[in-house]
């Protein structure tokens, strides 16, 4: 009974709590720089997004202990979207022109990001989307923290092709129905068959959002590894429907020395719903793992653990995107000396600051920056082991150049070519990728 | 024969005996080239030559550095078995198993495997484990040969098969000697007995070996395998069929499980509750806290933690819904759009009370021994977990069945349903029985939270999964009429199952909504209609 009327209170406060932190731009004076998150705090995306925006209030955080920038203080105006991407469009509207902010972090999901993108070119303001996606885009306005396809699922499949990964022969690419996992699947089959895999030995399956009833899925897995040939499973799959789809595995005793399932949406949190020890040796490919041992990853975690007051939150791979693309945008705001968006936006390419795996991600002319790829091994803690990682830094390519639509186009947003499509075998300005 | 049989399996005992005292020291200097062996490929060879010596005597240091539990002390390059505890590491020797003091997580280096070398190391520990005295281990180490067939194995197996007692090892391991033979270079007459013999096995480890030896194999064991290949593949379609239904029942299972309770609230109220999925997910998290007080006091409990979890679902969901009926609903009888809006409104805040007490990450409900794996029946492999859900959710049903039909609170139910006013002048209080049904309803919805929370995420969102299917399954099956649920939940699992291998899961789904809403234009009061008075009520 206390239980549920201390419930009722706490919702209360939390959203006169929020209201308040809506309506505190408004009071607030003109000596801040003021900086935008536009991440779902409710609905169904709720679940990874509301780790970013206490990510970036956390970073905010650290930067005005510094001092701020330019002699200013931050302050963080926090809008919720509610996993309804229309209302990522109203929001982002919301943030430029009405408070008047510097700079947006924010974004999850590909539909959400494509829903804002005319809003940020109108108002000409700045987005720094920290999530691996499916490419296939580059956009004056917006800095792609996360990964490219060719820096997680090219590299994920190498792994897998060599011997360390166990010479996989046969391919089941299963992800959830949307456009992240049917451009990705469609990359790595071009991929795959321009590496001499016959079309026989790939299956393509996918499935509904928040799919929760994986047994048809499951052995249909089994039955296709039972050809003879070492067979892996490249999953796309995401968000929620990842837990019943790794219990499934486990009960059906799919073992990842024998079909090992490399996921490039399963990170620490998604983890963290689950039992790990019948997953040991399952596949993740990300460009950092919590439990990478470096002093800068090190104090992160310290530093996160002391902000949320947990210290079981696990950290993961876009909230190290987030604290890239944050002190990218605070060095060429140093640089341009002022947070005017067009200026900033010319003085992001070629920043570089220091990444949490111990290398520096550099910001690229097409607004992608360079990353190291890590495989991981899920282990029983509910961690990453990195049983392989790319020799050098790899620069994200936004065209792909295995699908035959955009193999011609390079994006280059220098002057004086200025260009998100730019189609190197016409000479043009244009084409595919307006979308 | 047997002679000179028994006196190799003298001398080969006899060596290993005799030899243990030396061969210590050795195999102490070759687990000792793990401290300096780099990656991967050269800690394989480690494992391959500790392997090759052939004494037992290595799966202690195999079987640790395949569960991640091999270190190297950084100071003097000594390798360890190590125990996590805290911010040390407790070490003991890899072959003895002695204790050999501590050491912080600093001062010593993990060994890392990757699946290729967790591989390797089960494979040689199958052929070094066949002689082991449980005969689960020898049955897991047949397995073990029967997939990595190698030429070399047949000797060993001989021996093996010579001395087993127990019939099942026997059997697997002579599959094992016939998958080694269709790999060595046998004459073509014990290849063709080999195949015979896995053939015999008609399940999918057959056809995948068969596979895989039919390509490089002379004519007359070629046509023998695509022969046995094609035999049991027709024999698996038939096992495929099974399986989808079994899958169907599973999955209508489910369905019945979250809309058992929407077939009181919804049902027989006529509430049309759109906050039910929130009951299912407070039930589930109510599992979760359990789970997590017995982690933390009493870890021995933990089998049991859903069966604690079970009537503190119940409870707290009926309690809530007891106050959502008391507070809001009972003000909205006959009025439905109004009805839908609250609800809608309360599974909100709901969900965010929720988030804002546990957060919005999952929650990791683990299951108890006894709902993990699964066994065969046939060719078919049944989840325990699947399993129990079946048999709990047909529980609950019966139980459910028996209150509504058997006890005088569901026939007051039943009356208030029927006739509210003459209900009341027979003396029974209408308000109470409509908050008790409500509270009833919910409070099932709850222990179908705790089934749920085995196969699904523990997340705020969890309702929102269930609540377009319950309501399918309640109209589908016609409103007010328990049976209807149970025909509805599970006609539409199988349907959907059988659908999904051909059709996909996105097609499948679509499939079954079109065919929903062609049977209501049919049917408007679904499977079993109500029939008479109670339909004017």
């Amino acid at each position: 009974m206390r239980g549920s009327f201390s419930t009722i209170t706490k919702m209360f406060s939390a959203s006169v709590v929020a209201a308040g932190l809506m309506s505190a731009p408004a009071r607030a004076a003109d000596d801040t720089i003021k900086v935008g998150i536009l991440h779902s705090l409710s609905g169904t995306m709720a679940i990874s997004e509301t780790t970013l925006k206490d990510a970036m209030l956390m970073l905010i955080d650290e930067q005005n202990a510094k001092g701020g920038l330019l002699g200013k203080k931050l302050e963080a105006v926090v809008v919720d979207p509610a996993s309804n991407w229309p209302l990522f469009a109203e929001k982002a509207r919301e943030l430029i022109s009405k408070d008047k902010v510097a700079a947006v972090f924010g974004c999850w999901t590909s539909v959400s990001r494509k829903s804002v993108l005319p809003v940020f070119s109108e108002l000409d303001n700045i987005l720094f989307y920290p999530v691996q996606y499916e490419g296939e885009e580059s956009e004056r306005n917006v800095f792609y923290t996360g990964a490219a396809p060719n820096q997680q699922a090219i590299p994920a499949v190498d792994y897998l092709m060599s011997e360390d990964g166990g010479s996989v022969k046969r391919w089941v690419l299963e992800g959830t129905d949307y456009v992240y996992p049917r451009t990705t699947n469609k990359i790595l089959e071009a991929y795959l068959k321009s590496k001499g895999v016959a079309a026989e030995d790939i299956m393509v399956n996918y499935t509904p959002f928040g799919f929760a009833d994986w047994q048809t899925e499951v052995s249909a897995i089994k039955k296709f590894g039972s050809a003879g040939k070492k067979t892996a499973v490249v999953s796309t799959v995401n968000g929620d429907a990842n837990v019943p789809f790794y219990k499934e595995l486990g009960n059906q005793g799919i073992k990842a020395e024998d079909i090992p399932v490399m996921a490039f949406s399963v990170g620490e949190e998604e983890l963290a719903g689950l039992d790990t020890a019948p997953l040991v040796g399952h596949l993740a490919a990300w460009n950092y793992f919590e439990s990478v041992d470096t002093p800068e990853n090190k104090k992160f975690i310290a530093d996160w653990h002391k902000f949320i007051k947990n210290d079981k939150r696990t950290t993961n791979d876009p909230m190290e995107a987030h604290y890239i693309g944050f002190n990218m945008w605070v060095k060429a705001v140093e640089k341009a000396g002022t947070t005017d968006p067009d200026k900033v936006i010319d003085a992001m390419i070629g920043v570089s600051v220091p990444n949490l795996t111990g290398g520096y991600a550099t910001m690229m002319p097409n607004h992608h920056i360079t990353k190291p790829v890590l495989i991981g091994e899920i282990q029983a803690n509910g961690q990453f082991e990195t049983v392989s990682r790319t020799p050098g830094l790899v620069m994200g390519d936004e065209w792909s150049d295995y699908l035959p639509d955009s193999k011609d186009l390079i994006s280059d947003w220098r002057k004086p070519l200025s260009c998100g499509n730019f189609n190197v075998a016409t000479g043009k300005c244009g084409g595919k990728g307006t979308n | 024969m047997t002679l000179i049989r028994a006196g190799l399996m003298l001398l080969f005992l006899l060596a290993t005996l005799s030899s243990s005292g030396a061969a210590e020291s050795d195999l102490h200097a070759v687990i000792a080239k793990f401290a300096t062996a780099k990656g991967f490929s050269e800690i394989g060879t480690v494992v391959h030559e500790l392997t090759a010596t052939g004494d037992a005597a290595v799966e202690r240091p195999l079987s640790a550095l395949a569960d991640g539990n091999l270190y190297v002390r950084k100071a003097d390059s000594l390798v360890f078995i190590g125990k996590e505890a805290g911010e040390s590491v407790q070490l003991s020797d890899p072959l003895g198993g002695e204790a050999s003091g501590e050491a912080a997580k600093d001062d010593v280096a993990k060994i890392k495997v990757n699946n290729t070398l967790r591989r390797v190391i089960r494979d040689a520990l199958g052929t070094l484990t066949l002689g082991a005295k449980d005969p689960a281990v020898r049955l897991a180490a047949a397995d073990t040969m029967f997939k990595t067939p190698d030429a070399a194995n047949i000797e060993p197996l001989d021996t093996a098969i010579a001395s087993e007692t127990v019939a099942s090892v026997k059997a697997l391991l002579e599959q094992a000697r016939a998958a080694s033979v269709l790999v060595s270079d046998r004459p073509e007459a014990d290849k063709l007995a080999a195949v015979a013999l896995i053939g015999a096995r008609s399940d999918r480890d057959a056809v995948s070996l068969l596979t895989s030896v039919e390509a490089g194999a002379s004519s007359a064991v070629k046509d023998a395998a695509t022969a046995a290949i094609a035999n049991i593949n027709s024999t698996l379609a038939l096992w495929d069929a099974g399986q989808n239904i079994w899958y169907g029942i599973s999955l209508g299972s489910v369905l019945l499980l979250a809309a058992i309770g929407l077939a009181i609230t919804f049902g027989v109220m006529g509430v049309i509750n759109m906050a039910h999925g929130e009951m299912v997910m407070l039930g589930a998290y109510t599992t979760f806290v359990v789970q997590q007080a017995i982690r933390t006091s009493f870890p021995g409990l933990f089998d049991w933690s859903l069966v604690i979890a079970l009537p503190l679902a119940f409870l707290v969901a009926a309690f809530v819904g007891l106050i959502i009926e008391r507070g809001v609903i009972r003000f909205l009888y006959g009025r439905p759009l109004e009805t839908l809006l609250a609800t809608w409104g309360v599974s909100l805040i709901l969900q965010q009370a929720v988030r804002s007490i546990f957060g919005p990450t999952n929650q990791e409900v683990g299951n108890p021994s006894w709902m993990s794996g699964s066994f065969d029946v046939g060719q078919l492999a049944i989840t325990w977990n699947r399993l129990w859900i079946l048999v709990f959710a047909l529980t609950v049903f019966g139980m459910l069945l028996y209150v509504m039909k058997r006890t005088p609170w569901g026939l007051q139910m039943r009356a208030v349903t029927a006739n509210r006013r003459m209900a009341a002048s027979m003396g029974i209080r209408t308000p109470w029985v409509d908050a008790l049904t409500f509270a009833l309803g919910s409070g099932i919805a709850g222990i179908a939270g705790v089934a749920l929370s085995q196969i699904d995420n523990v997340s705020p969102n969890l309702g929102r999964g269930y609540i377009i299917d319950s309501f399918m399954v309640v109209v589908f099956g016609g409103v007010g009429n328990l049976w209807g649920t149970l025909v509805g939940a599970f006609s539409l699992g199988i349907v959907n199952k059988v659908l999904e291998p051909y059709a996909g899961a996105v097609l499948g789904k679509i499939v079954v909504l079109v065919l929903i809403i062609l049977f209501i234009q049919k049917r408007p009061r679904g499977l079993f209609a109500l029939k008479g008075r109670e339909v004017e009520a």
